[in-house]
């Protein structure tokens, strides 16, 4: 590698997945199946294999990062519109990290979407996503982060309606879709406040007039334009990343196949939001109100979305609120300006999270689509591999020491402790309550699966999904007891025979998403936390936000760090909710039971997941189209339509029918009226001379 | 007694409104609505003839003759879309041809 990163060498990196897109995608009949999937899975790869050489680039050759515009689109005035690449050790890192997910991704789709009619366009869209998230995490400027930000968010509407003739998936993703819109909006406004008062779009010169900023208001009021700017912003990032209130996409999302689950909807989109933040690090460092509004969000979500987990019977589902919950830990990292450990959650919860992701699309190969979690148990003797790596998952997930999800998860924990911004106490109790909501919604879903009574055989609740369609519980049940969703290929009456493990294009990236889930942790936590990865990407001001010189004092080494966590809280509560859990549903199923009998109001509650669809669906979308429709009836048939279109045309008609009157077509009229005139003008014109005429005459 | 200037001017004036008026009253027949209009250039031809004479200037009477010859014409060409006319309408009645009506 030379010592500086060629242009050439990077665009090849998002383009790679484009080409494979677009062969897959526009001649997907003609190279087949194998050809489409062999096409785009060389383009991911040769993504990744650019993408592993910038990282050592970067990280071990020292080599300067790399800011240049590759092309100008258009210049107006002094604004220049451009596509250009940054790349310092963020980029590098999440460049890593979409393009390793996305191939295995890409390796897993072969065998589960085996069957489906959609082969190639599936490749050709999850080939199309890896080159806008490229583009996103690679731009140097507003504009290509915004372009690269709906192109996810596009792809993530065509891959959750990706069974199109599914009416819960299209309402899915017209969901997706409309709350993604309300974050965007945000977004766009605060890049337009930025443009608006720093006249340019490049990172590099709008960080650089950082500090100016702290010194204007918000016209016509006295709010700091830098807080205001910086909270929408971080709405576009609440959007992206699902965050509270603007969370509620996310479980719906879980319509589309499980491998678009496991890459957009858990391991690389959604952390867009946690990206864009991270790279404006030097602009939210500049607003105390804008990190408290951060760390509350992030502490809503984490807590609460995880206790949504609990009553979760749908596989799928389980884990998109456990994604959700763990999304709501990297808000609170970069609320706390922890933005190494919330970008160091980003990638170990990639890894972790997209495995278990698969594990349950494995599962549900498994189990011929059904996708009840009671219908389930006992697996682990028929599925070994997908059990162990599972496991494997399920225990980074919950911080076990040593695993990967420990050293992000305890380090966020330390330092929002160390936080002293408002809100900081309510966020710190939040990811502390959260560990043990965590570890006992996850082992849950792990005993229920994988041990216990084997109950695929009588199918306890074959008929949930009906009876819950006749519950007025609002639009979003019919995705609740999810089975017959992913039933593409097979009808209800093929769950007779035993579940079996799954091919090896299956098993193959478990195993490979297993292997950083446990050691990626320990081996990066040193560099990306307390050396200087980051350093020139991420920015710290220590003075008001002391959190990460905090943490970096009392860091002894990875080793050191997991011997401590074993005696900390965090750990003791992981360990109670997996005991919680063993005893609620291995050793005693009736205790689960009689609580939710006794807690029926509390159950209801998270059982419509705190009522948020039906006060969307019927409040803010009534509100909506009462809006639109007032608007249609009154303001546009009525107004523009009815007074001033058909009103001037009438207005006319009236006008013309008096005048028409005077046409009487008589030909005595017509000389009467040319009679008249003449003297009328004679009079007119000779007035002047009346007299003197007169006087003559007389 | 004498007669002035104003004595002719004032019988042409009658003439003139005699035949404005029967232009206007003229309801039945398209025929006296020509006839007005001879009228009309006779009490024209009226005040020529008055004028030269008291003037002593005969282009005035040239004139007369001009009139005449070109009332002829007129006429001619008027009956002509008179019979034209009634070969399509069947009638010549002045009330009932209101074809410009708006």
């Amino acid at each position: 590698m030379a010592t500086t990163l060629s242009p050439g060498l990077l665009l090849v990196v998002p383009l790679a997945p484009l080409v494979g897109s677009l062969i897959a995608g526009l001649a997907g009949k003609a190279v087949g199946r194998r050809g489409s999937h062999i096409v785009t899975i060389l383009g991911v790869a040769i993504s990744f294999v650019i993408s592993a050489m910038v990282l050592k680039a970067i990280a071990f050759d020292g080599v300067p990062h790399f800011n240049q515009t590759v092309y100008e689109w258009m210049t107006i005035g002094s604004l220049k519109m451009e596509v250009g690449f940054l790349i310092d050790g963020l980029t590098a890192m999440m460049m890593c990290v979409v393009s390793f997910v996305s191939l295995m991704v890409h390796i897993y789709t072969i065998g589960y979407m085996e069957e489906d009619p959609g082969y190639q366009r599936f490749f050709s869209y999850i080939s199309l996503f890896t080159f806008s998230m490229l583009m996103l995490v690679m731009s140097n400027n507003f504009l290509q982060l915004f372009f690269g930000w709906e192109a996810v968010g596009l792809v993530s509407y065509l891959l959750i309606g990706f069974w199109y003739t599914k009416p819960t998936a299209i309402f899915a993703n017209m969901k997706a879709f409309i709350v993604n819109r309300v974050g965007d909006f945000g977004f766009i406004l605060g890049i337009g406040l930025i443009l608006a008062y720093t006249g340019s779009l490049s990172y590099s010169e709008v960080f650089a007039k950082g500090e100016e900023l702290t010194k204007l208001t918000f016209p016509g009021t006295d709010w700091m334009l830098i807080t205001v700017a910086c909270i929408c912003l971080f709405i576009g990032a609440m959007g992206k990343s699902a965050q509270f209130p603007l969370h509620v996409w996310l479980p719906d999302s879980m319509e589309g196949p499980t491998p678009i689950s496991a890459l957009i909807h858990a391991a690389t989109m959604v952390t867009a939001g946690i990206f864009m933040v991270a790279r404006m690090s030097p602009l939210f460092e500049l607003s105390d109100t804008a990190l408290s509004v951060v760390m509350v969000i992030g502490a809503i979500t984490a807590l609460f979305m995880g206790f949504l987990g609990v009553i979760q019977n749908d596989i799928k589902r389980v884990v998109a609120y456990s994604t959700l919950s763990q999304l709501g830990y990297m808000t609170v990292a970069l609320g706390a300006s922890a933005y190494s450990v919330a970008v160091f959650h980003l990638m170990t919860h990639a890894f972790f999270k997209a495995l278990l992701f698969l594990g349950a699309g494995s599962v549900i190969i498994g189990m011929h689509h059904d996708q009840d979690i009671r219908n389930m148990g006992g697996l682990r003797k028929y599925m070994p591999i997908t059990w162990i790596t599972s496991l494997v998952g399920s225990l980074a997930l919950i911080g076990t020491p040593l695993f990967a999800g420990f050293y992000s998860k305890d380090s966020i924990i330390e330092a929002v402790h160390e936080s002293h911004l408002w809100g900081s106490g309510f966020a710190y109790f939040s990811v502390v309550a959260g560990v043990f909501v965590t570890a006992f919604y996850s082992f849950r879903m792990y005993f229920l699966v994988f041990h216990g009574k084997e109950r695929f055989h009588d199918k306890p609740f074959p008929g949930e999904h009906d009876a819950h369609a006749e519950e007025d519980h609002g639009h979003d049940d019919h995705g609740h007891a999810g089975h017959g969703h992913d039933d593409h290929a097979h009808g209800h009456g093929a769950h007779d025979h035993a579940p079996h493990e799954s091919p090896w294009v299956v098993t193959l990236p478990l195993v490979l998403l297993a292997i950083p889930s446990v050691i990626i942790g320990y081996l990066t936590i040193g560099p990306m936390l307390y050396g200087d990865f980051f350093k020139g990407s991420l920015f710290f001001d220590f003075e008001k936000h002391p959190a990460m010189e905090e943490l970096a004092k009392e860091f002894h080494g990875a080793g050191a760090m997991a011997l401590h966590g074993l005696s900390s809280l965090p750990f003791w509560l992981a360990l109670a909710g997996v005991v919680v859990s063993y005893v609620f549903y291995m050793l005693k199923p009736e205790i689960p039971a009689a609580i939710k009998n006794a807690c029926g109001p509390i159950y209801r509650l998270l059982d419509n997941k705190y009522y948020m669809d039906w006060f969307n669906e019927n409040v803010l979308a009534r509100a909506a189209r009462a809006t639109g429709i007032g608007l249609w009836k009154g303001g546009d048939a009525g107004l523009i339509d009815g007074a001033i279109i058909n009103g001037s045309a009438r207005g006319i008609g009236v006008l013309a029918g008096v005048v028409r009157t005077v046409q009487t077509g008589h030909l005595y009229w017509y000389a009467l009226v040319m009679i008249l005139g003449v003297v009328g003008l004679m009079t007119w014109q000779l007035w002047p001379y009346m007299s003197q005429l007169m006087g003559r005459g007389a | 007694m004498n007669i002035t200037l104003g004595h002719y001017l004032s019988l042409g004036a009658i003439l003139f409104a005699l035949s404005v008026i029967g232009i206007f009253l003229n309801r039945r027949n398209l025929i006296v609505l020509l006839m007005a209009i001879e009228l009309m250039l006779l009490a024209v031809n009226m005040n020529f003839i008055a004028f030269a004479h008291f003037l002593g200037d005969l282009s005035g009477q040239v004139f007369v003759f001009f009139i005449l010859t070109v009332a002829a014409a007129e006429s001619a060409i008027g009956l002509a879309i008179l019979v034209v006319l009634f070969r399509n309408r069947s009638t010549i009645a002045v009330e009932e041809l209101d074809a410009l009506k708006g």
